[in-house]
């Protein structure tokens, strides 16, 4: 994101000596902010690298699940605010994996983890899209929770990181909304509907508070990524917000959230809910879900297939390069 | 299992167990990265948004207008090849930046002026 | 001026051919979403789509505004049969590869600058209106796409292969677009509508200079016999409309 202004590669893995991490620890105290060329430690670059690879990630694969309904969307109108929206993630995307091209990263490289199962992408993504209520549970629920986990990051001690999210933040709140538009028009409209809606919540609620992460005492590296000022909040927090934020909202749209154990809790003026099973999302996360394998291979498929068009806009780039020096 | 963080964005993501980097001999390296500056409008500067990849200047400049300016962001965009950015180093800080620090006459605030003079 | 009178069908039928190519080829189009070569190719897709879904909308609304009873855009997107589109065969036949796109899309939006640049001056207020703020769009399209047929055509070996092979393969639909027989004579004697065959020269010029420079050859083949304005389509278009109508005409008369 910042042109030469980031580290050369070769430098990328070498710890740098003791006294000039103490400099990096004097700029997080004082600024706040490390910007691409400042002294880092080797952990908090890889660190970075892979928390911003695999949410940029996590973009890209979330375009498939609603990309596959812009074909059928049920009004003219829908269908324009999907496409927008898709195309919204894949810009998502591409702000992401130039975040991490800052650290010495190269975008090809990144693709190529992607490709092979070497990194990850969030498992939300892994469940189907089955109706098209589905299209206004995942603007409402995930990228609401999307919302619940970025908007800290704007604040991250990375300062390409922290940009790239400020734009991102922007953009998403009208994903949350047309979702939440979906949903209110669904419920409001015919049984059928209301049961399409109804039925869409049930099924990505769950998923959707899995998206925190597990509870905060099985998450042993927090507490590194909190004193680097990468992460803010812990994984319970900010599930937390998300649950007292969405449960008003879920009864302006008349619509129950699956979890009988939630209510209200006047002394902790939070809602309490019920206890999340993570062994799905383990199960998900090893590449068991029930779309981990098509996911994967349409993004392999999709960047196969394209090859012969980059490598020709690449060569006809060195053609034109060739010729105008000729010609000078 | 390993660890598992939501600061990834869109839901937990593994932090242990994941590599951060691959090989880059063994990965095609992607397009050019260019830097896009955008125009917000008429009257301010050209200010750095972010940057992208393309083959070349002309098909950069068009993702720029894809990416960069799909919110009516700008009214004018420039693109540069990220590899013609010659940038200052953070070690040169001190030498390059402090001392302008203690110049505080170049500021109009270091004046006395007598009371009931306007317009200056 | 508008044509208004007992029978506004030639108008309707005129108004309904152009938005439903715009509306079959973002159907088309935004099958690449998330599938094109290049992140940055699917956020170009993906505007162009947007865009031509938008013109679609407004020719639609236009038309359907003409009818008696009227009809919304989303009557006549969800629920007119496979006969009563008036699409060309050259936006609803299925995609092949990213060449065969970006061909039809130099052809498609050639033939809509020609157009749209002389239909902002249509007799017909709201076509004109419709017409000016399209031919910017097309305008893009027009250039997004002769990027991409010169980088292939004067690309690597094999992409000028692919690409050669998908202009010769798009090449007889592009008679279709330049077809009047559709059109009622009066419509554009009135200066309401473009004949399509006026756009032919300036469309070949412009196309054969971009071929030229992508060092590709201008194919010499014989049209495709179509019929896409009188509603007889391409085995595919049945399975586009399947897809794209099934979930508005699984509820009737619901909202979204
Ligand atoms: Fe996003
Ligand atoms: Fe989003």
């Amino acid at each position: 994101m910042y042109g030469n202004d980031f580290t050369a590669p070769d430098e990328g893995s070498r710890e740098p000596a003791e006294d000039r991490l103490a400099e990096f620890e004097r700029l997080l105290e004082t600024e706040g902010r490390v910007e691409p060329r400042d002294v880092m430690p080797d952990g908090y670059r890889k660190t970075l690298i892979r928390q911003i690879a695999q949410h940029a990630h996590s973009e890209i694969i979330g375009m498939q699940p609603e990309g596959n309904w812009i074909s059928r969307a049920p009004s003219l109108r829908r269908k324009a605010i999907l496409m927008a929206k898709v195309q919204d993630e894949a810009g998502h995307g591409l702000y992401l994996y130039a975040a991490a091209e800052t650290l010495g990263a190269d975008r090809g490289e990144l693709l190529d983890m992607l490709h092979s199962g070497r990194q990850k992408y969030s498992s939300i993504f892994n469940y189907p899209t089955l109706t098209w209520a589905d299209m206004g549970a995942i603007g409402w629920l995930v990228d609401g929770a999307a919302i619940v986990n970025q908007v800290p990051l704007c604040r991250c001690s990375y300062g390409p990181y922290a940009r790239a999210m400020v734009r991102v933040c922007k953009e998403e709140s009208f994903h949350q909304r047309q979702g939440f538009e979906i949903l209110h028009t669904l419920s409001h409209g015919t049984e059928a509907q209301k049961a399409m809606a109804q039925d869409a919540v049930d099924r990505w609620w769950w998923p959707s508070l899995m998206m925190f992460g597990p509870t905060d005492d099985a998450s042993p590296n927090s507490a590194q990524s909190m004193a680097w000022g990468i992460k803010r909040f812990s994984n319970d927090e900010l599930r937390q917000r998300f649950v007292d934020m969405t449960v008003p909202q879920a009864e302006v749209l008349g619509l129950t959230l699956p979890d009988p154990d939630l209510r209200w809790n006047e002394e902790r003026g939070s809602y309490d809910f019920g206890e999340i099973d993570f062994t799905e999302l383990f199960e998900v996360i090893k590449g068991n879900g029930p779309c981990n394998k098509q996911r994967l291979a349409h993004r392999v498929r999709a960047h196969e297939d394209g090859a012969w068009v980059r490598e020709a806009a690449d060569a006809y780039a060195a053609k034109q390069a060739r010729r105008t020096s000729e010609v000078a | 299992m390993s660890d598992l963080q939501a600061g990834g964005g869109h839901g937990a993501v593994p932090v242990t167990g994941v590599p951060a980097r691959g090989s880059a001999e063994e990965s095609r390296r992607d397009w050019p990265l260019w830097e896009v500056f955008v125009r917000a409008k008429r009257g301010l500067n050209h200010v750095h948004v972010g940057s992208l990849h393309a083959p070349d200047a002309a098909m950069a400049l068009r993702n720029a207008r894809d990416l960069y300016t799909r919110r009516q962001e700008g009214v004018s965009l420039w693109v540069v090849p990220a590899a013609s950015i010659t940038a200052s180093s953070p070690d040169e800080k001190d030498s390059f930046f402090d001392p302008a620090g203690d110049k505080i006459y170049r500021h109009p605030t270091f004046y006395d002026i007598p009371e009931g003079v306007e317009h200056l | 001026m508008a044509v208004t009178g007992p029978d506004n069908s030639a108008l309707v039928g005129y108004v309904l051919s152009l938005g439903d190519d715009s509306l079959v080829a973002a159907q088309r189009l935004a099958e690449w979403i998330a599938a094109s070569p290049q992140l940055e190719e699917d956020v170009a897709v993906g505007n162009i789509a947007l865009d031509l879904l938008g013109q679609a909308r407004s020719l639609l609304t236009y038309a359907g505004s003409l009818e008696d009873p009227p009809r919304t855009e989303d009557d006549l997107a969800y629920f007119r049969d496979e006969r009563d589109f008036r699409s060309v065969h050259l936006v609803e036949r299925a995609n092949g590869d990213f060449g065969v796109t970006m061909a039809r899309l130099l052809f498609l939006s050639s033939y809509h600058y020609e157009l749209y640049a002389r239909l902002q001056r249509s007799a017909d207020e709201t076509l004109a209106a419709i017409a000016a703020k399209a031919v910017k769009e097309v305008d893009y399209h027009r250039d997004h796409a002769t990027m991409w047929v010169l980088r292939l055509g004067d690309g690597t070996e094999l992409s000028h292969a692919r690409m050669q092979a998908a202009v010769d393969a798009e090449w007889p639909y592009v008679e279709e677009l330049f077809g009047n027989e559709h059109l009622d004579p009066a419509l554009v004697e009135s200066g309401v509508a473009v004949d399509p065959a006026e756009l032919r020269g300036p469309w070949r010029e412009y196309v054969a200079g971009v071929l030229a420079e992508a060092t590709l050859t201008l194919p010499d083949v014989p049209p495709a016999v179509t019929g896409g304005r009188r509603g007889v389509h391409d085995e595919q278009m049945g399975y586009l409309l399947a897809e794209m109508q099934h979930l508005a005409r699984s509820h009737p008369g619901a909202t979204w």
